[in-house]
């Protein structure tokens, strides 16, 4: 295990697994207490268009999935906010449309492309040195947005209609929390994998909403949930040889399930209904 | 607050979602100091008309004037309206304790990128005092009564220090001791000077705490004071049936017979 650690690739799998765990626990405590995690989920099959289309165009994909994931998130919220269509019909649509345009952009490749399935499944080789900076960069920048706007990130997920009748820039704030989920799952996608990235946003999240009643723990619970589930399925995965995504989610599915299971939320009912 | 002129007035207001008319025609002035109760049925248009005033929903057509502004231009006024919504627009199990809920009321007019003072703290304190559930303060919301709920909510409309308070069903799923128990605490902050604007459906109750009555059902159905009101045939209009309102006791009684 010591010597597992001296290999440069696996300590900067690690470095990068920690700050995902970090950066989507903090996010996901959100998620889970808004309801947001089918939003969630669409903007992490969005990223694979653009992923896609960062290969097509030989820039890198990282930069491309931003742009997309941004662009996908703020088309979700703008229509489910005028209320033309529900939102979950909305997140529907954009899965779709998405994940066919990355289909097609695959498909004027040539050849199969050994990259492209490290994206999609993620992969522990696949973090190079500018990689880990860029999600040093972009999960340092998130936290720090969440810090500034804590309060009113809370209201909001709490009770948005009256956070707007008290004066907080209420449909901003909501506009800041689902950019802040695009870009968390942009820097998670190269260790965890676009088709496995929401489930990290939402379990670590999850399970420590079954332990706590209170807010700031929940949020640190997760994120310890988190760290654990990226640091511990990574070391498994290299251990197993299995694909390092589904083995962190599925480790931090467990937790969530040792979670429920003891959880005071099932003891303790509530009077008064 | 001493206030020369009405505090919400409206005229000719109308709220229309695509085809569906909400409001028609509603006129509606509410002088400063007022205790007035909006009645109607399900589907009135009650909770609408609140989120007109607030400046969540903007009329199709109509004048809205509050603190003598337009909802959408208000600022520094905002802070002087209360808001209490019903209380199933919230999550219950949300993990957050009184405190936090009650110190949120403040949010809005602390501004970005600013913490609670030590003056929030005190404001959220003496909110909690005023309504009974200081006591409560480090417990998570989902485990209060309904009663204790919304005297929670109540007091994070009241940490605002407002000068106009809007409840939206403020006895919806609390028993009937705990909603007389609210109904004389509306009363004791009115008389502290705050105008208050109550919609309900249980007529019986409200009538006998109130000054005014409203009656909606899409359109403005009776407005005068609760007897004049209760006691006419603006009942019967309102919910298309028969009702006849009487006292007995200090608690007046509605009685509603449906057409067969």
């Amino acid at each position: 295990m010591i010597e597992l650690l001296s290999y440069p690739f696996m300590q900067r799998a690690l470095l990068a697994g920690t700050l995902i765990g970090i950066a989507c626990a903090v996010i996901g405590t959100y998620v889970v207490l808004k309801g947001l995690s089918f939003i969630g989920a669409g903007i992490a099959h969005a990223s694979f268009g653009g992923v896609a289309l960062g290969f097509l165009l030989n820039v890198n994909p990282v930069l491309t999935a931003v742009v997309f994931c941004l662009g996908t998130a703020w088309g979700i919220g703008l229509v489910a906010r005028k209320g033309h269509v529900k939102e979950d019909t909305a997140v529907g649509v954009f899965f779709a449309s998405t994940m066919a345009f990355g289909i097609l952009v695959i498909g004027l490749m040539h050849g199969y492309n050994v990259d492209l399935f490290g994206y999609l499944f993620g992969s522990i080789v696949a973090v190079s040195r500018s990689d880990v900076w860029m999600i040093l960069g972009l999960s340092a920048a998130v936290l720090f947005l969440v810090w500034v706007f804590f309060k009113e990130l809370l209201f909001v997920t709490f009770d948005a209609e009256m956070a707007a009748v008290t004066g907080v820039p209420a449909g901003r704030i909501y506009f800041l929390l689902i950019s802040l989920m695009a870009i968390t799952v942009v820097l998670s996608i190269k260790v965890v994998g676009i088709v496995l990235v929401s489930a990290l946003l939402v379990t670590p999240a999850a399970a420590a909403y079954q332990m706590t009643e209170n807010f700031r723990r929940m949020m640190a619970l997760a994120v310890l949930i988190g760290v654990c589930s990226s640091v511990g399925g990574l070391l498994l995965s290299w251990k197993l040889d299995t694909a390092p995504g589904a083995t962190i989610v599925l480790v931090s599915t467990l937790i969530f399930f040792l979670a429920a299971s003891v959880s005071p939320r099932r003891r303790g009912l509530r009077h008064g209904d | 607050m001493n206030e020369k002129g009405p505090i919400i007035e409206l005229e000719h207001v109308k709220v229309a979602y695509q085809d569906l008319l909400v409001l028609d025609d509603v006129s509606l002035t509410v002088p400063a100091g007022s205790f007035l109760a909006i009645i109607g049925p399900n589907g009135a248009g009650k909770t609408t008309l609140l989120q007109v005033i607030l400046g969540l929903v903007r009329p199709a057509s109509g004048r809205v004037r509050i603190f003598g502004k337009v909802p959408a231009e208000l600022d520094g006024e905002r802070r002087r309206i209360g808001y209490v919504p019903q209380i199933l627009s919230v999550d219950v199990n949300f993990p957050v304790s009184v405190r936090e809920v009650v110190l949120m009321g403040r949010y809005g007019r602390m501004g970005l990128f600013r913490r609670p003072t030590r003056g929030d703290y005190r404001a959220a304190k003496e909110a909690m005092e005023r309504v009974g559930v200081v006591d409560l303060a480090d417990r998570p919301i989902r485990r209060l009564s309904g009663g204790e709920r919304q005297r929670v909510f109540l007091a994070r409309a009241l940490a605002n220090e407002p000068d106009l308070l809007l409840l939206d069903e403020p006895t919806t799923g609390v028993d009937t001791a705990s909603s007389e128990g609210l109904y004389e605490l509306l009363r004791v902050l009115h008389a502290s000077g705050i105008t208050m604007l109550v919609v309900s459906h249980d007529v019986g109750v409200v009538a006998s705490y109130v000054e005014g009555v409203v009656c909606i059902n899409r359109r403005l159905v009776a407005h005068g004071r609760p007897a004049e009101v209760l006691g006419s045939d603006a009942l019967s209009k309102m919910y298309g049936c028969d009702a006849m309102f009487f006292h007995h006791g200090r608690v007046p009684h509605l009685v509603v017979e449906r057409d067969q």
